[in-house]
């Protein structure tokens, strides 16, 4: 905050101060009751261990997030997430911008394609969830492959029906941003001999480059958090190769202490990668007013 | 530099005639002017000279070539856009140093293969360009940190850089303030003349075409309808369309008839003018006209032929203007320095024969 704006808050009189309080009132309870709360009553369930298989709870104060945070199962978890959010994501950001880009035309009916890439976005995960996990059924499947029990394919099965369900997502958004690049600027690109290869890589990309950041935080978030594809799809299998920290954290379904842990421990992994992705991303992105 | 040559060019889409059959030569070197209001399909030409549009018929020629089917890149011409439509992401720079990146030039002679620039060649351009658009300080900033007039100049340079055979531009001045808008005028005249590049240029401002133009083109619903020097066209319109689009206030058209006795235009109870000299063919008697007199034409004279009625005067500091009526027929008049005078108030008014346009009122067409 500037020194500017510091003195300028501290002219407002109590009038105007009651009427913001006011105004920012329902929004902050919503956060105070649905995040905030709950939150720091997560971290407090983190120091209690379960005895006897959740029997009774016990006051461990750190140790139990020493104990889980530094073990395999965190390790094993992280690491398959990230193994997910690898195998969606790029797929998911590269087919979403080619058929934004291919279906961003003048044409008679375009807009019955716009609305077709889109539609995936409204189906229900459990829906393609299920269809995926017939399309892949070895018996009845119309690619009758076994990836389901093989422990190097799990992992890709249970990430296609996101793939396909986030195209919707990821097309619409990056349709969005395409539909702001100014006509003029992409024909003065024409004018100046850019072809359409060009064009597309040295104008319209940078110019939605803040659209495909946003695409990208949010699709990483979502790919961290999945799990209905992995829980119908492969159910963790075989043999945990595919359990992500969100299916670990379902597991834990007797063991409320060690499960506030892995929750507290994704909830910071996310944090640190999306932190990570700003620091090394943004400086490459263009904001209209630089 | 080259001629532009649009020979019975038509422009549809689907059902709408956006240029219809447009014949216009564009001369070697000149600063041509499209002038007209909007949807008059003065961009759309322009658009056709630089490729953006397909042309549905007739031929476009630039220099002895024709290029319906040229891709825009390699007519050798360079446009400035109305929003300037510089790179944002890039800087002052690069901007300008475009379109030497990508397209290929003759610069060892018509006979020689085209080529790219070399970066020395490129700096060297892009060097010039800045210098003449005094646009060096600005090099490594980003068009966001620039003001209008600055955008404005770095969208000239990146037009410039490439030497072409034409500058299209489309309202380039549209975006800027008043103060600034005149002296951009001034600069790109003074441009025009150091570089001799043909210049096409689109606008609905008459006061740019008359203060830049060698020639203008005013169009209308898609048809051309006069081209003429700035003076030709302001002196001798061809139709009331361009009567009235060309001048500040607007050129006063009013109907009038021709007298029983055929030698004057009768006004009824305002009075007579006498019929100006150069008609092509004498009206029948009584035969409906348009009368056209510009409002700096029509004086206040005690001895003038016409009685008006005064309604409102309106002083702009160094004139008058003063709205009357010629027997119900509203006119503006423009007085240099302030007419005292009361609303209501009956006065003389003179016009000389000389300064008398007369139109068909059918045709609208001009009969001298």
């Amino acid at each position: 905050m500037s020194d500017g704006t510091r003195r300028r808050l501290g002219r407002y009189d109590a009038k105007e101060v009651g009427l913001a309080t006011l105004f920012l009132a329902p929004s902050l309870a919503v956060f105070v009751v649905f995040f905030y709360i709950p939150f720091f009553r997560l971290l407090q369930w983190g120091t209690y261990k379960s005895v006897r298989g959740g029997e009774s709870y016990k006051q461990v104060g750190l140790d139990q997030y020493r104990e889980v945070l530094g073990g395999d199962e965190f390790r094993q978890g992280l690491i398959h997430s990230v193994q997910y959010v690898l195998l969606t994501v790029p797929a998911g950001l590269v087919l979403g911008t080619l058929l934004a880009v291919a279906a961003h035309r003048r044409l008679k009916g375009i807009k019955v394609y716009q609305a077709i890439f889109s539609s995936t976005l409204a189906s229900s995960v459990a829906v393609s969830s299920v269809i995926f996990f017939f399309l892949f059924n070895p018996a009845i499947g119309t690619f009758q492959v076994n990836w389901r029990s093989d422990p190097d394919m799990a992992l890709f099965a249970a990430a296609l029906p996101f793939i396909w369900q986030n195209l919707g997502l990821a097309f619409v958004i990056v349709l969005a941003g395409l539909q702001a690049v100014p006509d003029e600027v992409l024909e003065a690109a024409t004018l100046d001999g850019y072809g359409p290869w060009r064009r597309l890589t040295r104008i319209t990309l940078p110019l939605i480059s803040p659209v495909l950041m946003f695409l990208l935080v949010i699709l990483v978030i979502v790919a961290f958090q999945a799990f209905p594809q992995i829980e119908i799809i492969t159910n963790g299998g075989p043999a945990g190769a595919s359990e992500t920290l969100v299916f670990k954290i379902f597991r834990q379904s007797q063991d409320y202490g060690k499960g506030a842990v892995l929750s507290v421990g994704l909830f910071f992994a996310t944090m640190v990668i999306t932190f990570l992705q700003f620091v090394i991303l943004d400086r490459r992105v263009h904001y209209g007013d630089e | 530099m080259a001629s532009v040559t649009f020979d019975a060019v038509t422009k549809r889409y689907g059902d709408v005639v956006a240029v219809d059959s447009l014949d216009l030569e564009i001369v070697d070197g000149e600063f041509m002017v499209l002038l007209g209001p909007s949807g008059c399909g003065k961009t759309t030409a322009l658009r056709m000279i630089a490729g953006l549009e397909d042309i549905s018929d007739g031929t476009l020629r630039i220099g002895d070539r024709v290029v319906n089917d040229v891709d825009p890149a390699r007519r050798d011409i360079s446009m400035v856009f109305q929003s300037y439509a510089l790179y944002p992401h890039m800087t002052v720079q690069r901007n300008i140093e475009s379109p030497l990146l990508a397209r290929h030039y003759h610069l060892d002679g018509p006979d020689q293969p085209a080529r790219k620039l070399t970066s020395a060649e490129r700096a060297e351009r892009v060097a010039e360009a800045a210098r003449v658009l005094d646009l060096e300080p600005y090099l490594k900033r980003k068009p966001a940190a620039l003001s209008g007039g600055q955008r404005q100049r770095v969208a000239l340079a990146r037009a410039f850089v490439g030497r072409p055979q034409a500058f299209l531009m489309d309202e380039p001045l549209s975006n800027l303030d008043a103060k600034l808008r005149a002296q951009t005028r001034i600069e790109l005249v003074d441009l025009h003349r150091r570089v001799g590049t043909t210049v096409v240029y689109v606008t609905h401002d008459q006061v740019e075409a008359m203060t830049m133009a060698t020639r203008v083109a005013v169009m209308s619903m898609g048809k051309l309808q006069q081209v003429g020097t700035p003076q030709d066209v302001y002196a001798k319109p061809i139709n009331t369309f361009v009567a009235q689009f060309i001048g500040t206030p607007p050129m006063n058209c009013v109907d009038a008839a021709i007298a029983a006795d055929g030698t004057a235009v009768d006004l009824g109870a305002a009075g007579r003018l006498p019929l100006p000299a150069g008609l092509q063919a004498r009206p029948a008697a009584g035969a409906p006209v348009v009368l056209g007199v510009r409002p700096e034409h029509l004086t206040l004279d005690p001895a003038g032929s016409l009685t008006a009625v005064v309604r409102a005067v309106e002083w702009l500091g160094h004139e008058c203007l003063i709205a009357a009526d010629l027997d119900d027929r509203l006119v503006t008049l423009r007085q240099a320095g302030m007419a005292i005078l009361e609303p209501g108030a009956e006065v003389k008014v003179a016009v000389d024969a000389a300064d008398v346009h007369l139109f068909d009122a059918e045709t609208t067409e001009r009969l001298t």
